[in-house]
């Protein structure tokens, strides 16, 4: 028997960012003793990177927004592959989620007579995205991990899950390792709550930190769950490109929520040549009516800039394939120029955008008052992720649930700035709390001892291999080098399918590889050793991604087939579900996207 | 800095039994900051180099660090702020405990933070649960929630990082934390005898050592640690209440 540690909970939230502290809340509050691991140090977590806000109608700033509104954007948002179900348990409860962090000690921007003040973002008809200047995401998460400090929950940082561990009812807990000394831990658990996140370090440039390599998502699928969507990977539109080493860094969206727009090489705003039919009506065609709807005039329809986040990215790709690029191949977004027209200049941009004003100043060397920053698409967010129930969140695997961004369903095929932030908290809280109520209705679960030995042997063979000869002489970061490259190249913001057949046969090359990579040094809080385990995640998911991708065989929200660049309506009604066969291999089933109510099919109707 | 170079760093390899400083070599390029160095110097020669790390954004705070003495997000410094033509060094934060090479203990922290009573309302202003609040209100506790928690202010401060006194201080970070708490508009929790008693506001000679520090450009010393004496001054030591204490009795702090 391995020496290891053993905690047992009613439930166990396997990451603490947004949805995982407010899941953790959740089950808290309803009387379940919680367990809340996380990979980094507490407050770490990537929703500390969010920054241009959460969208709630709150219609603090304009009194014609309401939840139906919010609906119908997130749907036209997804390309109607939304769950739409998710979809409206979003839209309704959003609004208490916001207002109850203030409760809890959120301080967000206000309006002129005291209230959240909500800035307009991409995709959204009016300003609905409460926000603190552009540090959102960091207020959102302190203030859960503020809160959740108090509420009896107890937290391991630094310890990573690697194996759920499974009885004939479902989930029985999780095995996993903690970081400073590599010892293992056990947790025994009645429910299990999956937060981790998305994947976007598959990806060579990306707007995410290194904890994004899809765990959950991996251990759903190892434990039997159903994975969703997978094709749908979001490019978010600005990313830093220069200096190199620092490309992919997100630039908020919140730079042309304030008014900055995008210029190529010449000088044009590029983004008026193309706008889509299904946003046309409600897009300005003139740079003047951009500028009021930015500043506020509600008459004005919003600029182009403002287009979703899928369109953006490619226009701006276009441009770069076209010549009419930026030095460093991108493209130009200049807020500089809104000095002239607001007052207080400079001192103006400051204020609302902060963090970039720091950010290019400090890794760039750029005043982004006085020039317009260089900026192209960077791996940004999985629409995708684990199939749950909309209502309780709950997967397909008895007790195990999932929420935020591992989840899959809300966002369908492209997600709409600030309603991240949102998803974390609805339904952080729905899987809290039915995760907890399941809890309450189960017996001590077995962890079975043959489990535990399996998970520990198969934690400890990057050691063993190295330690002997013949294999393990390959060390992990060229594997991962070699897949983020390869899911760079071959699965990124345009597909097609001679490259995703590579892709998928690179995939399984460098699934070789892994399998006998080897990690020197000892267990203490060794990133080799690390990165050697999450590889397996990484890889799994990078899989399922280009396999959905290669069936996908349309252009929809952020799947952009080069070879089939129409949407089409076969495929539109079509999900694609991956999960583990028998034999080991990722095996795809098609099913039907969900039919939206009359009900709601009027409320989207009205909103066109 | 033009074209790539070769640069020496200097990095503290060891653990809590002890360690020593080892050279490595790696091609530095434009606009690298001194995060980029250690990862190539992970990939290429030290697989097992422990370094805390996650957004390389100068958003949440892990990869704090004393980078040629000075305490650093590695990610926020870019290495043309540095000369490159002596050995750049590279330690972990002195003020904790050290794990293992640039990896220090923080947990002292979160163990802090829990013993600073949380924030509690008062009864909402509206209806549906809200309040009002003006902006200009707001403002300065905006300024304290800025903090994304690198703990370097407490790195640098003399009374943990010299004189150890842990036990008796609670550092920079949490008296910004505490002032964001006291100067809520909204928070109806009295945290003064605390702040004199259990976290030691007094120990702070105000040198300022925390504010030079902070990546996000807080006024510590001037606009939370300064405003949380006064308090406690004013509740605890105002000379009109002792006198009053002297000549009619009651409490004189």
């Amino acid at each position: 028997m391995t020496d290891h540690e053993t905690h047992s909970y009613d439930v166990l939230v396997i990451g603490a960012g947004g949805a995982g502290l407010r899941a953790a809340i959740e089950a808290s509050a309803q009387g379940a003793s919680v367990g809340l691991v996380c990979k980094s140090l507490l407050g770490k977590a990537h929703t500390v990177m969010a920054e241009g806000g959460v969208a709630a109608a709150l219609a603090n700033v304009d009194e014609r927004d309401n939840w139906q509104v919010h609906f119908a954007d997130t749907m036209r948002g997804g390309q109607y592959v939304n769950d739409w179900r998710m979809a409206e348990l979003h839209a309704r409860e959003a609004p208490d989620r916001v207002r109850e962090l203030e409760a809890w000690g959120a301080v967000f921007d206000r309006t002129d007579d005291g209230r959240i003040l909500q800035r307009n973002f991409g995709g959204h008809k009016y300003p609905r995205l409460a926000h603190v200047g552009d540090r959102t995401g960091l207020e959102l998460i302190r203030t859960l991990q503020d809160h959740g400090i108090h509420q009896g929950i107890e937290v391991h940082m630094e310890c990573t899950i690697t194996r759920l561990l499974t009885d004939s009812s479902g989930v029985s807990g999780a095995f996993g390792y903690e970081r400073e000394r590599g010892r293992f831990r056990v947790f025994r658990a009645k429910a299990i709550v999956i937060a981790t996140g998305g994947f976007g370090r598959a990806f060579s440039v990306t707007s995410n930190s290194w904890e994004y390599t899809g765990d959950g998502a991996y251990l759903a699928l190892e434990a039997g769950a159903d994975l969703m969507d997978m094709e749908y990977v979001q490019f978010h539109p600005t990313g830093m490109v220069w200096p190199p080493s620092v490309r992919g860094i997100l630039v908020t969206e919140g730079v042309r929520g304030e008014g900055g727009v995008l210029r190529n090489s010449e000088g044009r705003r590029f983004m008026f040549d193309d706008i889509p039919e299904l946003y046309r009506a409600q897009t300005a065609d003139n740079e003047e009516e951009g500028w009021r709807y930015t500043q506020g005039d509600r008459d004005a329809r919003r600029p182009p800039e403002l287009l979703t986040r899928d369109h953006v990215a490619r226009c701006i790709r276009r441009e770069v394939r076209e010549g009419r690029g930026s030095p460093h191949g991108g493209v130009f977004l200049d807020i500089a120029w809104i000095k002239d027209r607001v007052p207080g200049g400079a001192e103006h941009i400051k204020r609302k955008l902060p963090s970039m004003y720091h950010q290019f100043k400090q890794l760039a060397g750029l005043d982004i008052t006085e020039q317009p920053m260089e900026v192209g698409p960077t791996t940004h967010y999985a629409m995708g992720g684990i199939r749950v129930d909309a209502d309780t969140q709950s997967s397909t695997v008895p007790g195990l649930y999932a929420a935020g961004e591992a989840a899959a369903g809300l966002h369908g095929a492209n997600r709409l700035g600030g309603n991240s932030l949102s998803d974390l908290l609805v339904f952080g809280k729905r899987a809290g709390e039915h995760a907890a109520r399941f809890a309450a209705d189960q017996g001590e679960p077995l962890v079975e001892e043959a489990q535990v030995e399996a998970a520990v042997a198969e934690a400890l063979e990057p050691f063993a291999r190295h330690q002997t000869d013949g294999s393990g002489r390959e060390g992990p970061y060229q594997i991962q080098f070699d897949l983020q490259e390869t899911m760079q190249d071959l699965v990124g913001i345009v597909r097609e399918q001679a490259q995703l057949e590579e892709a998928i046969e690179r995939i399984r090359a460098l699934k070789e590889r892994a399998a006998v990579v080897g990690a020197s040094g000892n267990r203490e809080y060794n990133p080799g050793w690390h990165t050697a385990l999450d590889l397996r995640g990484l890889l799994a998911v990078s899989a399922a991604v280009a396999r959905a991708a290669l069936l996908r065989r349309e252009s929809r929200g952020a799947q952009f087939r080069e070879d089939y660049p129409d949407k089409d309506p076969v495929l539109g009604q079509t999900r694609l579900l991956v999960r583990r066969a028998p034999d080991g291999e990722l095996e795809i089933e098609r099913t039907t996207v969900p039919e939206v109510p009359d009900d709601l099919r009027q409320v989207i109707e009205e909103n066109r | 800095m033009s074209g790539d170079k070769r640069v020496t760093f200097r990095l503290w390899r060891g653990d809590a039994t002890g360690g020593n400083l080892v050279d490595y070599e790696t091609e530095v390029s434009e606009g690298m900051v001194v995060l980029d160095a250690v990862h190539n110097i992970q990939a290429e020669a030290a697989n097992d180099l422990a370094v805390r790390w996650n957004c390389k954004a100068g958003k949440c705070g892990s990869c704090s660090a004393e980078v040629n003495g000075m305490p650093r997000l590695m990610c926020m410094t870019r290495l043309n702020e540095l000369p490159l033509d002596a050995p750049i060094t590279l330690q972990p934060m002195k003020a904790f405990p050290i794990q293992r090479d640039l990896v220090t203990d923080v947990a002292w922290n979160y163990g802090v933070k829990k013993r600073i009573r949380p924030f509690k309302p008062r009864p909402p202003d509206a209806e549906d649960g809200s309040w009002r609040m003006v902006q200009a209100d707001i403002d300065r506790v905006q300024e304290f929630r800025k903090c994304i928690e690198c703990f370097l202010c407490q790195d640098v401060c003399h009374v943990l990082r010299e004189h150890g006194k842990h036990s008796e201080f609670i550092g920079p970070r949490f008296l910004v934390y505490t002032a964001a708490l006291e100067m809520h508009p909204l928070d109806t929790e009295d945290r003064r005898a605390e702040l004199k008693d259990e976290f030691g506001v007094g120990y702070c000679n105000i040198t300022k050592c925390c504010t030079n520090g902070c990546p996000e450009e807080i006024k510590i010393t001037d606009n939370a640690i300064i405003p949380l004496k006064e308090r406690v001054v004013d509740a605890f030591y105002d000379p009109l209440a002792g006198l009053r204490a002297l000549l009619f009795g009651g409490r004189h702090g």
